[in-house]
């Protein structure tokens, strides 16, 4: 809780920053804020059940605050990648309060308890980040992203408050925790519209983390915006997302998982199709990470399923996030500094094996990791899934995670191949600033420790 | 009951705005259309906490109500601004010029 106030009165600095005339400082000062943020955080860890806030709406138990660490140590890497994005612009100091007030929402995410805060931190989330999308105002592209985005958005919002409004009116009550004690105590005489509501909700969080069928607007939307917003959307937004889905379905409606649990399962499997078949077709590389991000939404949603009964294994989803965020940031920075100089291309890529030797082996360790291969933490993300999945009665799903994973091995080494043995001609090396490098670098890394110590780590999360 | 009308009327009632907006937003093609069918979607909600408020003597979906109106308006100050960008951009706003990012 303490990390949210302190990112909350960070979004208000910056916007004081224009005024007071600290702008250059305002970098700096968001930076130690984060690791403030961050130490809080860590430090709230030992409260075992957690604290609860604002009469039981927002409550940090051990998920969320492992949730929150991912997220906080997410968008601090994020901001040293984005330093020089930021310095483009005319309007920094909006650019700096918009992210900000996007962290709060998802923090808020991680931790709600309570049907309004969820509704919140999903608009507080998301109203910053429709702006973000449309924030390179000149370019059509973005402009369009940024529409689509909020369309959909507000789309996808109008259903999950639908089906809240149907779940308060069979329930009486917005706390997740009475609504599942009322579940569990009239399981048999709830009304028809009740079942509607969460079919609704289902529906509308599907959108939220874009998983197919409802995912037609991530790729648009990735591609449109800018390379770092995407970047921030693939990892921050989308692990609140998935906080958001896992406590919304596994704490509020476990009792009724035989109404969600068919349709979810339905909804993997065609993520799994859709998002691998579609990314061994691209050639821009941000739009093969976008139709990436729609695959591992599915891997994300199979913990979901396989936890429906015994809710023990929560650690395998955190895990998978914690991989899936370093590796995002490691790919969308590189992206960002190839892009700059030779478009987002798949051949924008080639010979940066002898351009940049550093830069293509960091891309190399991320490709890896995004595709599962062994020693990264990538593989032990996936590893730890299906584990989980081993158990229960969705054995057809692990297999055609399989399956497709083979195909997702496919268009993660077609970049790699671009950068060792294609061509190019010119052999200029491509630009990176010291401050992007060093983000790279020690996202490769942590990468790659993270895969060496799956253990170690898994451990940590477990409670 | 609600005053003497069933409470499955009010439920029927917003289910159908609630299905015109949804239908006004995949069909239409003028950007502001979209925002009004939206904003349908959206008070359909509304008229439903209420009236399920009243029918628990619960006033706490009223005040989520007001949540509701606050951020509806928050997100359509956002997509106008947005508009005017495009219209400044394309001197139009149809969604069909909307296709820029395509497969």
């Amino acid at each position: 809780m303490k990390g949210l106030l302190i990112i909350s009165g960070l979004g208000i600095l910056a916007m004081l920053a224009e005024i007071f005339k600290f702008k250059k400082l305002l970098l700096p000062l968001v930076l130690i804020g984060i690791v403030a943020a961050y130490a809080f955080n860590f430090m709230e860890w030992r409260n075992g059940f957690g604290i609860s806030y604002f009469d039981n709406m927002i409550a940090f138990d051990k998920m969320a605050i492992a949730f929150s660490g991912i997220i906080i140590a997410t968008s601090f890497f994020w901001f040293i990648l984005a330093n020089d994005y930021f310095e483009e612009d005319s309007n920094l100091v909006d650019h700096f309060a918009l992210v900000l007030f996007a962290l709060v929402g998802a923090l808020m995410l991680t931790a709600f308890n309570n049907m309004t805060t969820l509704f919140l931190g999903i608009e507080i989330m998301s109203i910053p980040m429709y702006v973000l999308a449309a924030s390179k105002k000149k370019d059509m592209k973005s402009n369009e992203a940024g529409f689509k985005y909020l369309i959909m958005g507000s789309f996808a919002s109008a259903f999950l408050l639908f089906g809240i409004a149907l779940i308060y009116g069979a329930t009486g009550s917005f706390d997740i925790m009475q609504i599942r004690t009322y579940i569990s105590a009239n399981a048999d005489h709830l009304p028809m519209f009740f079942y509607v509501g969460v079919v609704m909700m289902l529906i509308a969080m599907c959108f939220k983390v874009s998983a197919a069928p409802f995912h037609f607007w991530a790729p648009d939307v990735y591609e449109g915006s800018p390379t770092l917003i995407t970047a921030l959307m693939s990892t921050v937004v989308k692990t609140a997302a998935f906080a958001a889905f896992m406590r919304l379905f596994l704490v509020g409606f476990a009792n009724v998982s035989e109404t969600w649990t068919g349709i979810l399962s339905v909804v993997v499997a065609l993520s799994l199709i859709i998002a691998n078949f579609s990314a061994a077709m691209q050639s821009s590389v941000k739009r093969m990470l976008a139709y990436s991000s729609i695959s591992h939404a599915a891997f994300m949603l199979m913990v979901i399923l396989a936890n429906v009964r015994s809710n023990i294994s929560v650690d395998a989803i955190i895990y998978y996030s914690l991989a899936y965020s370093i590796g995002s940031i490691a790919a969308f920075g590189i992206l960002y500094n190839v892009g700059r100089s030779g478009g987002e291309d798949i051949s924008a890529f080639n010979g940066l094996g002898k351009r940049n030797p550093l830069l293509a082996l960091c891309m190399t360790v991320a490709m890896l990791s995004l595709a599962g291969i062994p020693i990264t933490a990538g593989f032990f993300a996936k590893y730890f899934v299906f584990i989980t999945m081993i158990g229960t009665s969705y054995k057809w799903l692990l297999i055609l995670a399989i399956l497709t994973s083979a195909v997702g091995a496919y268009y993660y080494l077609k970049v790699i191949i671009a950068m060792y043995f294609k061509e190019q001609d010119s052999e200029l090396a491509v630009p990176v600033e010291k401050s992007n490098s060093l983000v790279i670098i020690v996202t490769t890394i942590l990468t790659i420790v993270i895969g060496v110590v799956p253990g170690f780590v898994a451990e940590m999360f477990k409670y | 009951m609600i005053n003497g009308i069933s409470i499955n009327m009010y439920l029927m009632l917003s289910t159908i705005l609630f299905i015109i907006g949804a239908i006004g937003v995949m069909a239409r093609r003028n950007t502001i259309i979209l925002f009004m069918s939206i904003e349908l979607m959206l008070n359909a909600v509304n008229l439903l906490l209420v009236s399920f408020s009243v029918l628990h003597n619960d006033s706490s979906a009223q005040v989520f109500v007001f949540f509701i109106m606050a951020v509806a308006a928050a997100e359509v100050a956002v997509g106008l601004a947005i508009l005017s960008m495009i219209y400044r951009n394309v001197k139009s706003i149809d969604t069909d010029l909307l296709s820029n990012l395509k497969n």
